[in-house]
Parts: C-alpha cells; structure tokens; sequence
C-alpha cells in the first residue's frame, strides 16, 4: 500500500482551481481533443467554443466565440476555430461545447486550453 | 332500455366485473396484477374481485349501487396472461376510467390502486406489477420540479454523470464533524454530498447545526476548486410543517438542493415538498427507504417500476434506483426499464424489461438516476456503460473509506469517472477495457492507485431474489 498523501489543495493556491468535466485529468493533447471533437460531430450536436479570463471561470455566462458551428462537422475546422480564439485570448481558459438541441443542453462541455490561473 | 332492479345478496364479481370485451380507452388508467389465488377460485373471478375491490365494488350488493352509473365508473377486469414459469399464478389486466381519481393525487390513484385489495382473503398474493398512467392524468400532475436539464444549467455539470458520496456514519456525528467530512468530499472533487435517509434532526445533531456547518463547507469547497457544489440536506421531518420550515432555512441560506424520503415521508408530503421547490428553486432529491419491503417479494407487493412512476408523478429531481453492481438487489434487465421510465420521454412496452404499457410523459421533465450502494472505483466502467451521462453515482464507503481519507477518495471517483467517459465517447467497450481505462488514468492520480489497491478484491454476487419472470427453460 502506497505511503499516506497529503490532499494538495487551498484558497491560496490558484491551481486548485477546476473547470468541470475532465479537469481532473491531465491536459489532453491535439490527438485526444480530436477524439472529443469527433464524438461531438458524430452525436449530431452543435459545435461551439467559449473563453473566460480564469478568475471568472465560476460564472454561468463565458464569452461566446463567433456562433456555435451549427451543421458543421470538418473536425479540423472546429479545431481551428478554438485554435483562433486560444490564439486571440491566450491568457484565457477555452472551452469546447457541444450542443445537443433535441435535449435542450450540453452534451459535451471542456476545457481544452487552459489559461495560467492567478487567483 | 331494460331498467336494473334491486336484488340483495352476494353474487359473483364475473358477472360484473370481468369484460374480456372491453377495449380500454385512451384515458383510462391500466394496471396489471400478478395474481395467486387461493385453490379454487377461478382465475376470471379472483381477477374480477381484485377490479371490483379496487374500484367501485364492496362484497354485497347495496341498493345506492342503483342511483349511479355503475357500469361507467366501475374497473374493469380485460384480460388475463399466463406468468412464464409459474403455473399457479397469471396476470390480469384491469382498466379503470380516468374519473375514479382525483386529478394530481398518487395519494387518490394508490389508495384506489392496492388500497383494501391486498389484503382479500380471494387471492393468496397480490403484486401490482405495473400502471399505464393516461397523458391525460399525467399532466394533471406536477412531476420533477426541475428535471435533469434544468438541474444541468443550474449545477453547471455537462457531458458525464454527476459524482456524490452519503456522510457516514450514518448516525452520531456532531454537526462540525459531519461538516468537516462534507467539506472533504467537495475539495476533493466530487459533486453532492447527502444526509444519510436517518439523519434528520436527532439529538446529537439538530438539522439546524447541520444546516449551517454543511453549507459552509460548501461555500468553501467552490471556492476553492472553483466548481459548483452541493450537499442533499434531509427535509425530512415528523410534520409537514416542520418539514416546510427546515426547507424555508435551506433555501435562506442559499442550500441548491434538499432531500425527502417519499416513502416513509408519504406521497402527500412529497407531492407538496416537490411543489415548493419548483416555488422555490430548490433541487429535489429523493431516497426510497422501506421500498424493499413492498417491492422486494416477487408475489406480493408493488413492484419498483410502479414506484419510480409514483415518485415521477409526485415529483423529485433524483431517485434512487439501484446499482445492478453494487451491493444492492437488481436484475439489469428491469433496473434498465425502471431508470427509463424514470428518464424518458417515451416509454414503449418492453417485457423482456418487465415493462407491461407504453408510457407517455409528455411535457413531464425526467429525473436523474442515483446509483448508490456498495460501489467503488472498479465498479466506474460498468456504472458509466449502464447508467449513461443522466445519472448521480454515489460513492459512500468507495469515497470516505479511501486510505488517505475522503478528499482523496473523492479525487480517485473524478479521476475515474472522467477517464471513463473520455474512453466511451473515443467509442472503447468500458466494460471490456475497464480495468486499462483505470490503470492507464491512475498513473497520473496517486489517489486512484491507491484506491484501486485497496477495493481490489471486493466483489457483491449474490443471486438476485426477485427476477423478471421467465419460463422454465
């Protein structure tokens, strides 16, 4: 049995802070977000992307980029687009979304460039 | 028109009751009996009793039967199935017209439904095996006060199921202990925490203590990680006024969720809980303590599904369903049919699920599954296969039982549950990779190597006892 570990987390230590789904996982390389990009596309759901400053990632509304991709399903074309916005806010969290109309909501919702987090 | 006259004396239910005939409408209720009558009874007249015993019938024949429409409002028994596998027993179907109950009331329906009928001398078991509520009396009903997609927006969880674990022990610990173990589980990563079904408001923790320790705990832990957090605080109470009273300072202090027991509570005090958190905006979750001892025996009693019904109707947000892995009882086959009819939109008629109607639930928002019981970290590939993204999977000992303590445990769940939802959605079999998916994520995750080293070994497989009914093969 592995030795006991301390539980490294505080309000003082900015990286404590998560962002939901699959944050708790290492950050995932340009092979893996394509997987989840493909997933999206074959589920029939709208693409879109969204960016925060990190210190404001807590809140419901991020800022949108450009529309949701809706009907558009060039996986590389949607990695471009969040590609573009990391590029245009590379201080800022970027988050892959997409949207599932039939049920109203996000079937995927993720973090895929993570901004350096101060506070 | 040929008039009745009135005849006193005790005549054969058939006669009255029994209409292989009748085509049921759009609108009637429907249900299905599985039956055992004693030896000797027919099985068209046990079925006939238990329609007239549920519905409008008594034993004699009274003369006020005369001044109304009997033949209207009366159930009617309409068809009669053989159970595979068991000879001494059948189903019997029986309509019953949508204006013997009262509109939005379980109370009214069930009272009706198994009210005096269960315990008829006629029939040596009773079990309701399932209602086909109309969409006309569904929506006469309030159901979930928010539903799976509004709890989503709230709770700003997309794309995986929902993490939670149940404080324990379940009894003894003070208010700031309980808080502390709280506040552990939500640093660490997960979701909800709950009150355990007996935590209300005993002496060595008064709900409010508890109330106020835990929502500090929650406070803290979003600050911290950043995340939005949540922990079932139990409304369960002696009166219905001393359960509004405590539902009032969980939402004055800012509480997203509560929790009732709809069982031991009562449907009256859920249907009115429920409707005070759609009021209210506050999260419903919802516990079935003492639904095994109605649904549990395979010849007497309620089955499950009608419950889930029940509880879809009366309202809540979550519902406790089984685990199918776990330590819990539950076939796969008719858990997947109950977590559907929880879930859904549109439930179609599936026997090899135990599912006897289709169901319509309209506009009738669906609710979450909770899976909770004798469940740890290996058991995430198989929980994520079953259950999909709609559902809350609880970790009580698998997170509090952890070696390094309850926020590490947490972390292990996350790092597991994420790991496993990123492979199915790459298309990998989880149930057949499980155990690569975890090892893989557990080397980045002290915590989940940890936790994989120590619920190794632990496995639940005793034979379910009640099944879905099949033939002898």
């Amino acid at each position: 049995m592995s030795e006991m570990q301390d539980y490294q987390s505080s309000l003082s230590d900015a990286t404590s802070r998560k962002f939901e789904t699959f944050s708790y996982l290492p950050a995932m390389d340009h092979a893996r977000i394509r997987k989840q990009v493909e997933y999206i596309v074959s589920r029939g759901w709208n693409p879109a992307i969204e960016h925060t400053e990190p210190e404001n990632a807590f809140d419901h509304y991020w800022y949108m980029w450009k529309l949701p991709m809706f009907g558009e399903s060039d996986a590389d074309a949607i990695l471009a687009e969040a590609e573009a916005c990391h590029q245009a806010h590379p201080e800022h969290h970027v988050r892959l979304i997409g949207y599932d109309k039939l049920k109203q909501s996000q079937g995927v919702s993720m973090v895929i460039y993570r901004g350096p987090i101060k506070a | 028109m040929a008039v009745k006259t009135y005849s006193a004396g005790v005549k054969d239910y058939r006669e009255t009751y029994w209409m292989p005939e009748y085509t049921p409408a759009d609108t009637d209720i429907l249900a299905v009996f599985k039956i055992t009558p004693q030896p000797g009874v027919p099985r068209e007249e046990a079925a006939a009793a238990v329609a007239a015993e549920s519905s409008t019938g008594t034993w004699t024949t009274v003369w006020t039967d005369l001044l109304t429409d009997l033949d209207y409002y009366k159930g009617r028994a309409y068809k009669i199935e053989d159970v595979p596998g068991h000879d001494d027993q059948f189903y019997a179907f029986i309509a019953y017209p949508i204006d013997l109950f009262e509109e939005g009331s379980v109370v009214n329906v069930f009272t009706s439904l198994v009210g005096n009928v269960f315990g008829f001398k006629a029939v040596r078991g009773l079990r309701l095996e399932d209602v086909r509520f109309p969409i006309a009396y569904v929506m006469t009903c309030g159901g979930p006060p928010h539903g799976i997609q509004v709890e989503r927006d709230i709770m700003n969880k997309y794309g995986r199921p929902l993490l939670g674990c149940t404080i324990k022990p379940k009894l003894g610990l003070s208010a700031k202990n309980y808080g502390r173990a709280v506040y552990e589980c939500l640093r660490g990563g997960l979701d909800f925490t709950k009150d355990d079904e007996n935590v209300n408001s005993q002496p060595f923790m008064r709900w409010k203590q508890r109330f106020d320790f835990v929502i500090e705990a929650i406070n803290k832990a979003e600050a911290e990680t950043g995340e939005r957090k949540g922990h079932y605080l139990n409304v369960t109470a002696p009166t219905p006024e001393e359960m509004y009273k405590r539902a009032d300072y969980a939402k004055e202090i800012g509480a997203p969720i509560i929790m009732h027991d709809f069982i031991t509570g009562g449907f009256c005090a859920n249907t009115g809980l429920a409707n005070w958190c759609r009021d209210n905006g506050v999260l419903l979750h919802i516990h079935r303590a003492m639904h095994a001892v109605i649904d549990r025996t395979p010849n007497h009693g309620i089955h499950f599904r009608v419950l889930t019904k029940i509880l879809r109707l009366s309202g809540g947000d979550h519902l406790h369903t089984g685990t199918v892995v776990g330590k819990l009882e539950g076939d796969r086959a008719a858990t997947l049919g109950w977590i559907d009819l929880l879930r859904e939109r549109f439930i179609k008629e599936d026997r090899s699920r135990g599912i006897f109607f289709d169901q319509d639930w309209g506009s009738m928002p669906g609710a979450f599954a909770v899976a909770s019981g004798g469940i740890h970290v290996w058991h995430m590939p198989a929980l994520v296969a079953i259950f999909g993204d709609d559902a809350v999977l609880q970790f009580g000992g698998g997170t509090l039982g952890h070696p390094w303590g309850n926020a590490a445990g947490a972390a292990a769940n996350r790092v597991a549950l994420e790991a496993c939802v990123e492979a199915r959605n790459e298309g990998r079999q989880l149930e057949k990779d499980g155990k690569e998916i975890l090892a893989a994520a557990a080397k980045s995750s002290p915590e989940l190597k940890a936790a994989m080293e120590t619920w190794k070994e632990i496995k639940f497989e005793f034979d379910t006892i009640d099944k879905l009914d099949v033939a002898h093969k």
